[in-house]
């Protein structure tokens, strides 16, 4: 039996997501943006598609551009509005590198984060300058969990800098939070369907009415000129229909499952000494998304745990990792304050709507165990 | 049997010593250890290197990993090879990876996941006498042998390692490789330093990190012959690259002064000495008597020579004149074909050091 506990890198599909596709790649297969009927049907899912996901999102259907994914959307976002707007982009030091990367490409400016891994609002409001045109802050950290204010972000945008365009990657946030309330004063939105039971290639931008950005695919006028390329309409529908179901169960999981994550830090807390919660004081973890248990062991390396945590089909993660699969140390961490003594020993376990207390038991018995043995073996 | 980690590089040595164990009945897991996160095209380390590791381990249905070592690569190996020439040092860094990485960190490593064994695809021999002492042995292939760079390995480490092509030919591993379709069977060998990218070469990696200084090359009367950009990428010894003109007779340079910016050149034998000083010496077990044979560079040819130890210092009594080397040197000492002692080069007037002390 396997033990999932990398549900923020990826998770399982959908029965119904995975159903909803399957036509679309056998019998409604037509390009959308052709004239028969075979085109027009696949076009007909589509709409579909986007209607399902802004009810979902809060947003217009019309405001929904389908990307191959997050990153693309992360990309287009900061991109589109620099490449069409100039000025520049802000963002947070603990932006996922879809948005990191893009911003430092085109010389922006990064804010701080407290010890408990939120954006500094006042860092933040002193760099988002009258030249400043786009900011760009995650609604949820993949490493640590720790959701962002979105609102109140987007408030001391609008003080500092009205013109300034808000991008949220919630990403990691579909699952946990609810974004129609969460990110309603984002302007722009990233989306990645395989993070909440959807395929993997395909997400979306979500560019509220009003704001313009500039194409990153060129070469074809689907998504009203705003993406090129045609449409991946069974990912498409797949991702709504997981979206929809996703937005249906939230409430129940999200109760559900921190419950879980809490026996999980508190099993491994109690049976293992020099740990520290990545952003936590005082067991306060009401600031994280209810999936994530990210730990730093002193005296570990990550590599070493996850290899022995593989042993006994626990799948886990460092959270951070370079092109060749080895782990990297974690940029998360680092602007957290965290040592690199303690970032190289970094664990997260992210849970998902399916994880059982059997999961959770496994990891608390074995777990202690293997951090002896790499200690024992490192001294 | 117990498991064994398989430092897997992505070459063709490796991916067979992999099947090799496999086929012999082991447990085996591949690892592929990031090293260097700088640009290189001939190293053991870059992510196509990775895939190809992976790739093999794929085909031969082990399960693989990536460890990234690369601070304790930086740390260990690349720091102090800069540091090295900036010393007017001639280091070995992959001697350096030996001693510190692959059969120190990864051992540890080892430890960490409760594996005993460790195996590489290097070209040596591990012997075992009737009273149970290891030695690293030259391997079957005299000119791909790589018993000089495993010197340092001490009888702790050698119980615990496995050398499976040790035994067989280079061909014989391409062929081996290729029999059993591994996608690594015609990868050309790598090529000196992992680190350093063929295009800018050590000119411009040390360049990046120190100050290289030009320096006039004199003969022996101290009349100025020619000059070279940097003075730190100048070794004893050397001949090649010192641009003095086909017509020049054969010179090689026999002096550095670093401090001066003088290289000096002479004649072959002026490099010619009856003794050298070491330092780092270290037994692979119990010392020896007698008269050993003492090999000086990776591929190069053994002389023969006699260990004094005076004091401190271990000096090795040449028997016959033999060029100076290059102080950082690693100098291995064998007895017939098995390692029984390394050691770096190092600089200073031996005859004044073993007068002195004598």
């Amino acid at each position: 039996m396997v033990h999932y506990f990398d549900n923020a890198a990826t998770t399982a599909m959908k029965q119904s997501a995975l159903d909803a596709m399957i036509p679309l790649l056998t019998q409604t297969y037509g390009n959308p943006s052709g004239a028969h009927k075979m085109a027009r049907d696949a076009n007909r899912v589509l709409d579909d598609a986007r209607e399902m996901l802004s009810n979902v999102i809060g947003c217009k259907p019309g405001d929904i551009v389908f990307t191959g994914g997050g990153t693309e959307a992360d990309n287009l976002a900061i991109k589109g509005i620099v490449d069409l707007q100039g000025g520049l982009a802000v963002c947070s030091a603990i932006e996922h590198h879809a948005v990191l990367h893009p911003v430092e490409a085109l010389g922006g400016k990064i804010a701080p984060v407290t010890p408990s891994g939120v954006v500094d609002l006042e860092a933040l409001a002193s760099l988002v300058d009258e030249e400043v045109s786009v900011v760009s802050v995650m609604a949820a950290n993949n490493e640590s969990g720790v959701i962002q204010p979105i609102g109140q972000i987007a408030d001391v945008i609008a003080q500092k800098n009205p013109a300034a365009v808000f991008h949220c990657d919630a990403v990691q946030a579909l699952c946990w939070l609810d974004i129609k309330e969460h990110c309603a004063k984002a302007d722009l939105l990233t989306l990645s369907a395989h993070k909440f039971g959807g395929p993997k290639g395909v997400g979306a931008l979500i560019v509220r009415d009003g704001h313009k950005i500039a194409p990153q695919l060129i070469g074809g006028s689907q998504e009203r000129e705003r993406r090129g390329g045609t449409q991946n309409v069974a990912g498409a529908i797949a991702m709504a229909v997981a979206a929809v179901e996703t937005d249906a169960q939230r409430n129940e999981k999200v109760k559900q499952v921190a419950r879980l994550r809490d026996r999980l830090v508190e099993g491994i807390l109690s049976r293992v000494d020099n740990v520290v919660e990545s952003g936590v004081t005082d067991g306060d973890r009401s600031h994280k998304t209810a999936n994530i248990c990210h730990l730093c062991f002193e005296g570990v390396e990550s590599e070493a745990l996850l290899f022995l945590l593989e042993r006994k089909n626990i799948m886990g993660s460092a959270a951070s990792s370079c092109a060749s699969g080895a782990a990297e140390a974690s940029h998360v961490l680092a602007a957290m304050g965290y040592s690199k003594s303690q970032a190289v020993g970094s664990l997260r376990l992210s849970l998902g709507y399916e994880t059982t207390d059997a999961d959770v038991d496994a990891v608390i018995d074995y777990l202690p165990i293997a951090v002896q043995q790499i200690r024992g073996a490192n001294r | 049997m117990s498991q064994v980690l398989v430092a897997m590089s992505g070459g063709v040595d490796s991916s067979v010593a992999a099947a090799l164990l496999k086929q012999q009945g082991h447990d085996i897991v591949g690892v592929t250890l990031k090293l260097w996160g700088g640009e290189s095209d001939s190293g053991c380390c870059s992510v196509s290197d990775v895939e190809d590791a992976r790739r093999v381990a794929n085909e031969l249905d082990i399960e693989h990993h990536v460890f990234n070592f690369g601070e304790e690569f930086d740390e260990f190996v690349v720091d102090p090879y800069v540091a090295d020439h900036q010393a007017g040092l001639t280091p070995n860094p992959c001697v350096e990876c030996n001693r510190h990485i692959k059969f120190a960190k990864l051992f540890r490593r080892a430890d960490a996941l409760g594996i005993s064994q460790v195996a590489t695809g290097h070209h040596a021999r591990i012997t075992t006498d009737a009273t149970g002492v290891r030695r690293i042995a030259r391997g079957a292939d005299d000119a791909k042998d790589q018993s000089y760079v495993l010197h340092m390995l001490g009888q702790e480490e050698l119980a615990r390692v496995l050398l499976p092509v040790g035994d067989i030919t280079k061909e014989r591993v391409r062929e081996l490789a290729g029999e059993l379709g591994l996608r690594t069977a015609d990868k050309p060998d790598s090529q000196d330093v992992c680190f350093i990218h063929s295009t800018g070469g050590r000119e411009v990696f040390l360049g990046d990190r120190i100050s290289l200084k030009p320096g006039k090359l004199v003969d022996n009367d101290g009349q100025q012959v020619g000059s070279v950009d940097s003075i730190e990428l100048v070794t004893l010894g050397q001949r090649r690259g010192l641009n003095l003109g086909g017509d020049q007779s054969r010179r090689y340079v026999t002096a550095i002064d670093k401090q001066a910016g003088v290289v000096t050149v002479g004649p072959k034998s002026d490099l010619l000495v009856k003794t050298q000083l070491l330092s780092g010496f270290a037994w692979t077990h119990e010392p020896l008597d007698g008269s050993f044979l003492v090999q000086c560079s990776a591929h190069g040819s053994t002389r023969e020579a006699t260990l004094e130890t005076t004091g401190e210092n271990y000096v090795l009594r040449w028997s016959e004149p033999q060029p100076k080397v290059a102080a950082g040197q690693s100098v291995v000492l064998y007895k017939d074909d098995a390692v029984v002692a390394g050691a770096s080069a190092a600089d200073g007037d031996v005859q004044a050091t073993v007068e002195a002390a004598s």
